[in-house]
C-alpha cells in the first residue's frame, strides 16, 4: 500500500472522510452471503412480477379455451389452467397484488405492532389500557369483523379511490389491524426488560428525553423480534388475502394473486400438481428471501457483530 | 406480586365485559343471517317466521342481557354439576341455545373439547418440544449446515398455508401411500392397543401440520431472542468465569432470551381453544375449530359469541400469566 | 305361577319372532356415508338445510314420496289419493290420508293418524318457527277420520294438495316423543330433536352435532328382511373433493353426497377403482338473474335497485337478449358440470312435460346477432372496444355471484364472451352466507340486488312448478317497505302474467297445468328477464361394492337407504 503512494500519515484522515455509518451496515450486509442471495431473490421475484407482463404477450385474464390444461411447453412455460389462461401471466399479475399486499400490510402491523408494544412496555401509566385493548383485539373473531369492515368500507372506498385501489386500502387495513397483536406483545415483553438495563437507566439518568431514549435506545434493541415478526407476517398476509378473497372480500375474481392460485388449484393437485405447487414455491421462495434479507440487516445493524 | 395478580384479575372482570359487549355488536352488525342456508324453496314469510322463533325478534340489548345471565351464572352451575356428579347443582333454566342445533351450547362444547385437546394441543406440545431445542442449536451455530436446514424448512413449514399441505399430506399418505385414513373417526375409542394404533395413524397427518407450523413459528423466536443475547457482555464474563458452555448457553443465555418466547407461546395456548379451523377441517377432526367456523358461516350468534367470549377469557388468563413469568424469567421486571 | 310361566313363554316367543324372520335383516353389515356437510339436527321443521332433511330421512318418513323420476309413490299410506280414487274431494278442498295397516315407531309402539295430526299441528304452530310452514301452506285443519285415517281441510281450492306429509321435507313425527315440544318449546326438546323416533329403516345411537351420527337398524321396520345393513356411520364436514376421494380412491366410504366438482377432477378420482359416480338431474337451474331497476350508488336508497328507477341499460330488451346470445352454454355445460349438466333455455327445465321448447334457439351462441342487436339499440363500439350510447355511457355491468369455484369459472368465461360483443363485466364474488343471507342491512344481499346482472342457482320442490313461477308476479318484489324480503328478484312485473298465473293456481288437469306453466316460462324467458345457463344434475358416488343405489334428486338421496346392500366380491 505504501509502496504504490507513499502518502504522509497526517493525510489519510482528509482522504477518508468520517463514513456514513450506513455504508459500515451496507459493508457488512454485503458479507452476509444468505443475505446476498436473498436480496438477489427478492429483485428477481420483483422484476418477474412487475416488468415480466411487459415482455411477456399473454394478458392474465384472456381465455383461450382451446388450450385449456395444457402441460408446461415454449408457449406456455407452466402450462394453462382450466379456462386456458396463461399460469405464466396469472403468476406475474397474482405476484403483483400479493407481494404489495404482503408488504405493505406487514408494514402497518409492525409499525401499529412496535409502536403499541413500546410504549406499553415503556410507559407504565398506559400499559393497563392498551395491552387490554391488545387483548380485546385478539378476542375478536377475525371472520366477522372482516366481514363488517368490508360491509361498511367497500362502497365509501370503491367511490373514493376507484375499485382496485380502494378494495386494496381495505385488505391492507384489514389485515394490519388484525394481526399487529401478537408483535405488540412480544415488543412490550422485550421493553419490560429492556428499560431496567443499565444503558437505559444511565441515558436516563442523563436527562434524554423519553422521545430521544426510545428511538435511539428501545426501539433499536427490540429490532430482532421484530424482524421475526416481519418475515412472519409477510408469509400470513400474503395467505389472509387468498382467504379473503375466498369470502369475497378480496379482490374481484378476475384479479388473480398467489393465494387464491394456490387455493384454485388445490382441486387439481392430483392431475395438475403445478397448479398449485407453483404459486406455493413462489410465496415460500418470497418468504424465505426476506427472511435472510432480515437476518442480514440483523447483523449488519448490530454494532457488536459488525466490529468483529 | 400478589397484589398486582389481584388488581389484574379484579380489573379482567369489566375488560371482559366489555370484549363480550363489542363481540356482541360486532356479530349483530355483521351481514349474516341464520337462514342463509335454506334453500332458497322456502318462502320469505317463513323465513320471517323461523328468525322470530330463534328470538331474533327481541331487540339487542334484551338479548345481551338475557345471554349475559345464561354464560355467567347457568352454564357454570351446569359445568360444576357435571364435573362434580352433583347433578342438583346445576340450575334448572333454559340454557344458552345454538340456532343450528337448538341445543344448549355448552353440551356441544364438552363433546368437541377432546378431540381438540388431542389434535391441536398435542401438536402445540409437540411444536414447543422441536422448537426450543431446535431454536437454540441455531442460534449457538448460527450459519451453521444445521442452521440453515432448520431455517429453510421452518420457513418453508410457515410460508405455505395449512390449506395447501393439508391436502398434499392426504394425497402422499392416504391415497398414494394408503398409510392413513382421509376422515378422522372422532367415535372411536381408545381401549385397546389396536384402537390407540388406528388412534395414532388418524391423528398423525393433523398433528404433523399443525406441529410444523407451531414449531416454525417458536423457532424463529428462539433463535432470534438467543442471537440477541449470546453477543452481551454477561455472556463473556460467564465464559471468562470458566462457566462451561453448557451451563452458559442453557442457563444464563436461554434464561434472558425467553421473554419474546414465553410472550408467543403464552399467545398460542388460548388458541388451541378455538382449534385449527383449516386443519380441522381438512381432516374432519371436527373439533372446536369446525365448530366455530361452521357457527360463523351459519351465523350461529349464540354459539360463536360464547366460544369467542371462553377465547376471551383464556387470553386475558394466559396473557396474565406470561406478565408474572416475565418477572420470574427477569426479576428486573417489577410490576408492584 | 303357572300363569307367570305362561307369561314369560309368550314373551319369549315374541322376542324370538322377529329374530327368526329377519334372517336377512343386517346381513351386508356396516355402511359409511359421508355428507361434506354436517347435519346439526334430524328434525326437518326446524331447519330446512338440505343436509339436515335427507340425513333425517334416514329415521322420519313421509306418506307419500318422489320416485326417482319424479312421480309420486306411496310409502307410509296406502296409496296416492286422487280425485278419480274419491282420496281427493271434487272441489280440491280436502284430501283424504290412509295409514297402511301395522305400521310401528322405532320404539314398537303403532302409528296412528293422531301423529299425522299432531304433525300438522307442530308445524304450523304460530310460535315455532317451522321450516317447512309452507308444506302447511292454506290448510284449515286436519281431521282424523278414524285410526289410520285423516283428512286435510284446506282453505282454498288445491289443484295440487300433495304437500303435507309428502317428500322428505314434510316427515310424520311421533306425538308421543313430541307433545311437549310444541311452538316456543320446540327448541328445548334436544332429546327428541337429536333422536326422533321414526318409522325408517334405521334408528339413531348417537347424534353428534355437526359431526356424525351412528345408526343400527330399526328392529320394527315394516319389512322383516329390511335393511340390509346392521348399522350406519353418517360422517359430515370437510370438503367435496376429499369426500370424493374417500369413496372413489380410498374406499373408506361408501357413499359420498352432492360432489361439486369440476367434471375432469371427478374422472380422476374415478380412476381410483373404488367407487363410481352417479348422476341425476332435478329442477335446479343455474342463471343469470338481470335486474331490471337501477342499482346505481347514486341513487338515494329508497329507489336504488327499487321499481323507481328504471334500468338505464337493461330496461331494453335487445340489450338483454344480446347478453343471453353471447353466452355458449355448451361450453359452460362441459366445463362446470360435465355429465352432471344440460344445456338449457328454460326456467322450467323438468317435468318433460312442463319443459318448453320455443326457447332452444338460446342454446346456439350467436356473437355476430348479439352485436347487430346491440348496433340496432344504439350502443356503438367505442375506442377502447367497449359500447358507448349516443349520451357517451359505457355499457358496463356490473356481475355478481356467490363464492364457488365453478362459478368464478362462469364468470370469467361470460365476461370474455360480453367483451368479445363490446360489453364490459365487473367481476365480484360473495360469501355465500351474506349472498343468500337475507340481512336488509348488508348491501351484498342477492335479493337487494345492488348489482346489474347476478348468477346463482334455484330449484322448487316436488314436480309442480305453481309456487317457483308465482315469484314473478308484480309486488314481490324485494324494496325497503318489505324489508328487502321477496321473491321477485328481477323486478319483473307483467299484468299478463299475473293473470295468467292466477289461471294456473285454478287448474286441475295436469295437462292445462303443464301447458300454462310452459306459457309462463316462455314469457320469462321471451323477455330475457332471466337468462338460464345450465340445468345442474347432481352428481353423487357410491362404492362399487354398494349395491342398490338409485340417485334420486326429487326427494332425499338416502330416499332408498333400506334397500341399499353389499355386493359380495
Amino acid at each position: 500500500m505504501t509502496d504504490a503512494a507513499p502518502t504522509p500519515a497526517p493525510d489519510t484522515a482528509r482522504i477518508r472522510p468520517p463514513r456514513n455509518q450506513w455504508w459500515d451496515v451496507w459493508d457488512q450486509f454485503k458479507i452476509h452471503r444468505g443475505a446476498l442471495l436473498g436480496s438477489i431473490v427478492f429483485l428477481a421475484i420483483i422484476a418477474f412480477c412487475f416488468i415480466g407482463p411487459l415482455i411477456w404477450p399473454y394478458d392474465a385474464t384472456y381465455i383461450d379455451i382451446r388450450a385449456r390444461n395444457q402441460g408446461m411447453s415454449w408457449a406456455h412455460p407452466f402450462g394453462t389452467d382450466q379456462l386456458g389462461r396463461d399460469i405464466m401471466a396469472r403468476m406475474m399479475s397474482g405476484g403483483q397484488v400479493s407481494l404489495a399486499v404482503g408488504i405493505v400490510a406487514m408494514g402497518l402491523a409492525m409499525l401499529i405492532g412496535t409502536g403499541i408494544g413500546v410504549l406499553a412496555g415503556y410507559f407504565r401509566r398506559i400499559d393497563g389500557l392498551l395491552m387490554r385493548m391488545t387483548d380485546l383485539f385478539l378476542a375478536l373473531p377475525l371472520l366477522p369483523l372482516l366481514l363488517v369492515m368490508s360491509m361498511l368500507f367497500r362502497q365509501p372506498l370503491s367511490s373514493a379511490f376507484g375499485v382496485e385501489t380502494g378494495m386494496f386500502l381495505l385488505i391492507v387495513t384489514a389485515i394490519g389491524i388484525t394481526s399487529w397483536m401478537p408483535t405488540a406483545r412480544v415488543v412490550r415483553g422485550d421493553v419490560l426488560a429492556l428499560k431496567e438495563r443499565e444503558y437505559v437507566l444511565a441515558a436516563r439518568s442523563i436527562g434524554t428525553p423519553p422521545r430521544r431514549l426510545i428511538l435511539r435506545h428501545v426501539v433499536p434493541n427490540v429490532l430482532s423480534p421484530v424482524m421475526v415478526s416481519a418475515t412472519l407476517m409477510i408469509a400470513t398476509a400474503i395467505i389472509t388475502e387468498s382467504a379473503l378473497s375466498f369470502l369475497g372480500l378480496g379482490f374481484p375474481p378476475d384479479f388473480p394473486t398467489w393465494g387464491r392460485l394456490v387455493n384454485d388449484g388445490i382441486d387439481y393437485l392430483q392431475q395438475y400438481p403445478g397448479r398449485a405447487m407453483l404459486p406455493g414455491v413462489f410465496i415460500s421462495l418470497t418468504v424465505l428471501s426476506v427472511n435472510y434479507i432480515g437476518d442480514g440487516l440483523r447483523d449488519a445493524l448490530d454494532p457488536r457483530i459488525r466490529g468483529r | 406480586m400478589f397484589n398486582y395478580t389481584m388488581r389484574r384479575l379484579l380489573l379482567a372482570i369489566p375488560t371482559l365485559l366489555f370484549i363480550a359487549l363489542a363481540i356482541f355488536l360486532l356479530l349483530e352488525l355483521s351481514p349474516g343471517d341464520p337462514m342463509a342456508d335454506m334453500p332458497l324453496t322456502i318462502p320469505p314469510d317463513v323465513r320471517e317466521q323461523m328468525r322470530l322463533a330463534l328470538g331474533l325478534g327481541e331487540p339487542w340489548y334484551i338479548r345481551f342481557v338475557k345471554w349475559l345471565y345464561l354464560f355467567s351464572v347457568v352454564e357454570p352451575s351446569h359445568v360444576l354439576a357435571s364435573i362434580t356428579g352433583l347433578e342438583n347443582l346445576a340450575i334448572d333454566s333454559q340454557r344458552i341455545i345454538s340456532f343450528q342445533t337448538r341445543s344448549p351450547v355448552g353440551d356441544i362444547i364438552a363433546q368437541r373439547l377432546p378431540q381438540t385437546l388431542w389434535v391441536v394441543g398435542l401438536s402445540y406440545l409437540f411444536g414447543i418440544m422441536v422448537a426450543l431445542p431446535i431454536g437454540i442449536y441455531s442460534a449457538y451455530r448460527q450459519y451453521s449446515w444445521f442452521d440453515q436446514a432448520g431455517t429453510f424448512v421452518s420457513m418453508v413449514g410457515f410460508s405455505l398455508p395449512t390449506f395447501f399441505t393439508g391436502p398434499l399430506l392426504i394425497l402422499i399418505f392416504s391415497i398414494w401411500l394408503g398409510w392413513f385414513p382421509i376422515i378422522y373417526d372422532t367415535t372411536l375409542v381408545v381401549d385397546s392397543w389396536h384402537n390407540f394404533a388406528l388412534q395414532m395413524r388418524q391423528m398423525a397427518m393433523p398433528v404433523f401440520v399443525l406441529t410444523l407450523y407451531n414449531a416454525a413459528q417458536i423457532t424463529r423466536f428462539m433463535r432470534a431472542s438467543m442471537l440477541d443475547n449470546l453477543t452481551q457482555d454477561y455472556v463473556r464474563t460467564a465464559r471468562a468465569k470458566g462457566l462451561t458452555e453448557r451451563i452458559v448457553v442453557l442457563v444464563h443465555v436461554l434464561r434472558n432470551s425467553m421473554i419474546p418466547v414465553i410472550t408467543v407461546i403464552a399467545l398460542g395456548i388460548p388458541q388451541i381453544f378455538t382449534g385449527a379451523i383449516i386443519t380441522e377441517q381438512i381432516f374432519r377432526v371436527n373439533g372446536l375449530g369446525q365448530l366455530l367456523i361452521t357457527a360463523i358461516y351459519a351465523t350461529d350468534i349464540p354459539m360463536v359469541l360464547t366460544l369467542s367470549v371462553v377465547f376471551a377469557i383464556l387470553i386475558v388468563l394466559f396473557n396474565l400469566i406470561a406478565d408474572l413469568l416475565y418477572a420470574v424469567f427477569d426479576p428486573r421486571i417489577r410490576y408492584d | 305361577m303357572i300363569r307367570r310361566m305362561a307369561l314369560f313363554g309368550a314373551a319369549a316367543a315374541l322376542s324370538l319372532m322377529p329374530l327368526a324372520a329377519s334372517a336377512e335383516r343386517g346381513e351386508s353389515g356396516h355402511l359409511n356415508i359421508i355428507y361434506w356437510q354436517a347435519p346439526s339436527i334430524l328434525n326437518p321443521y326446524l331447519s330446512g338445510g338440505t343436509k339436515d332433511v335427507q340425513a333425517s330421512s334416514i329415521v322420519l318418513e313421509p306418506m307419500a314420496r318422489y320416485n326417482e323420476v319424479g312421480e309420486l309413490v306411496p310409502w307410509l299410506a296406502e296409496e296416492i289419493p286422487t280425485v278419480e280414487n274419491g282420496g281427493v274431494s271434487e272441489d280440491l278442498m280436502s284430501i283424504t290420508w290412509r295409514l297402511r295397516e301395522g305400521l310401528m315407531w322405532s320404539d314398537g309402539t303403532p302409528v296412528t293418524s293422531a301423529d299425522l295430526a299432531f304433525t300438522a299441528e307442530y308445524c304450523m304452530h304460530p310460535e315455532g318457527g317451522c321450516a317447512q310452514g309452507s308444506f302447511f301452506n292454506d290448510v284449515d285443519n286436519v281431521e282424523v277420520v278414524d285410526d289410520l285415517t285423516v283428512t286435510v281441510h284446506f282453505t282454498v281450492p288445491k289443484p295440487v294438495p300433495y304437500l303435507p306429509f309428502v317428500s322428505a321435507q314434510s316427515p310424520v313425527i311421533q306425538a308421543a316423543q313430541f307433545a311437549d315440544c310444541l311452538g316456543a318449546r320446540a327448541p328445548e326438546c334436544t332429546e327428541a330433536n337429536f333422536n326422533p323416533i321414526g318409522t325408517g329403516p334405521f334408528r339413531v345411537v348417537d347424534f353428534r352435532p355437526n359431526d356424525v351420527i351412528q345408526f343400527e337398524a330399526n328392529p320394527n321396520f315394516r319389512d322383516p328382511a329390511l335393511p340390509h345393513f346392521a348399522t350406519l356411520t353418517f360422517k359430515g364436514g370437510g370438503d367435496a373433493a376429499s369426500a370424493g376421494r374417500a369413496v372413489m380412491e380410498t374406499g373408506e366410504m361408501d357413499y359420498a353426497w352432492n360432489l361439486q366438482l369440476a367434471p375432469d377432477v371427478i374422472e380422476t378420482m374415478a380412476r381410483g377403482g373404488q367407487g363410481v359416480p352417479v348422476s341425476a338431474f332435478g329442477t335446479l337451474v343455474e342463471r343469470i338473474e338481470i335486474n331490471l331497476t337501477d342499482p346505481s350508488p347514486d341513487l338515494p336508497p329508497e329507489t336504488r335497485s327499487t321499481r323507481e328507477a328504471p334500468h338505464p341499460i337493461l330496461s331494453d330488451i335487445r340489450v338483454r337478449q344480446a347478453l343471453s346470445m353471447a353466452i355458449d352454454r355448451e361450453l359452460l355445460v362441459e366445463i362446470g358440470y360435465g355429465q352432471a349438466g344440460q344445456v338449457t333455455c328454460n326456467l322450467v327445465p323438468a317435468p318433460p312435460a312442463f319443459a318448453s321448447d320455443a326457447n332452444d334457439a338460446c342454446m346456439v351462441q350467436d356473437l355476430d346477432g348479439a352485436r347487430a342487436l346491440l348496433e340496432e339499440a344504439g350502443w356503438t363500439v367505442g375506442g377502447d372496444g367497449i359500447r358507448v350510447n349516443a349520451d357517451g355511457d359505457r355499457l358496463v355491468l356490473d356481475y355478481q355471484t356467490s363464492t364457488n369455484a365453478v362459478r368464478q369459472d362462469f364468470q370469467a368465461l361470460v365476461q370474455q364472451w360480453w367483451r368479445e360483443i363490446g360489453v364490459e363485466a365487473n367481476l365480484r364474488n360473495i360469501n355465500s352466507s351474506v349472498f343468500f343471507g337475507g340481512d336488509p342491512g348488508s348491501p351484498d344481499t342477492f335479493q337487494k340486488f345492488y348489482a346489474d346482472v347476478e348468477m346463482y342457482a334455484n330449484n322448487f320442490n316436488g314436480t309442480d312448478p305453481e309456487q317457483y313461477l308465482g315469484a314473478y308476479r308484480c309486488g314481490l318484489e324485494p324494496r325497503p317497505a318489505s324489508q328487502w324480503q321477496g321473491e321477485n328478484i328481477n323486478r319483473f312485473c307483467d299484468p299478463e302474467y299475473d293473470a295468467l298465473h292466477m289461471q294456473l293456481a285454478e287448474t286441475a288437469s295436469i295437462e292445462e297445468r303443464a301447458r300454462i306453466a310452459r306459457a309462463l316460462n316462455d314469457i320469462l324467458m321471451q323477455n330475457y328477464v332471466i337468462l338460464p345457463l345450465v340445468h345442474r344434475g347432481r352428481v353423487s358416488a357410491h362404492s362399487v361394492t354398494l349395491g342398490g343405489v338409485v340417485l334420486n334428486t326429487w326427494d332425499s338421496e338416502l330416499w332408498n337407504v333400506a334397500d341399499w346392500y353389499r355386493i359380495e366380491e
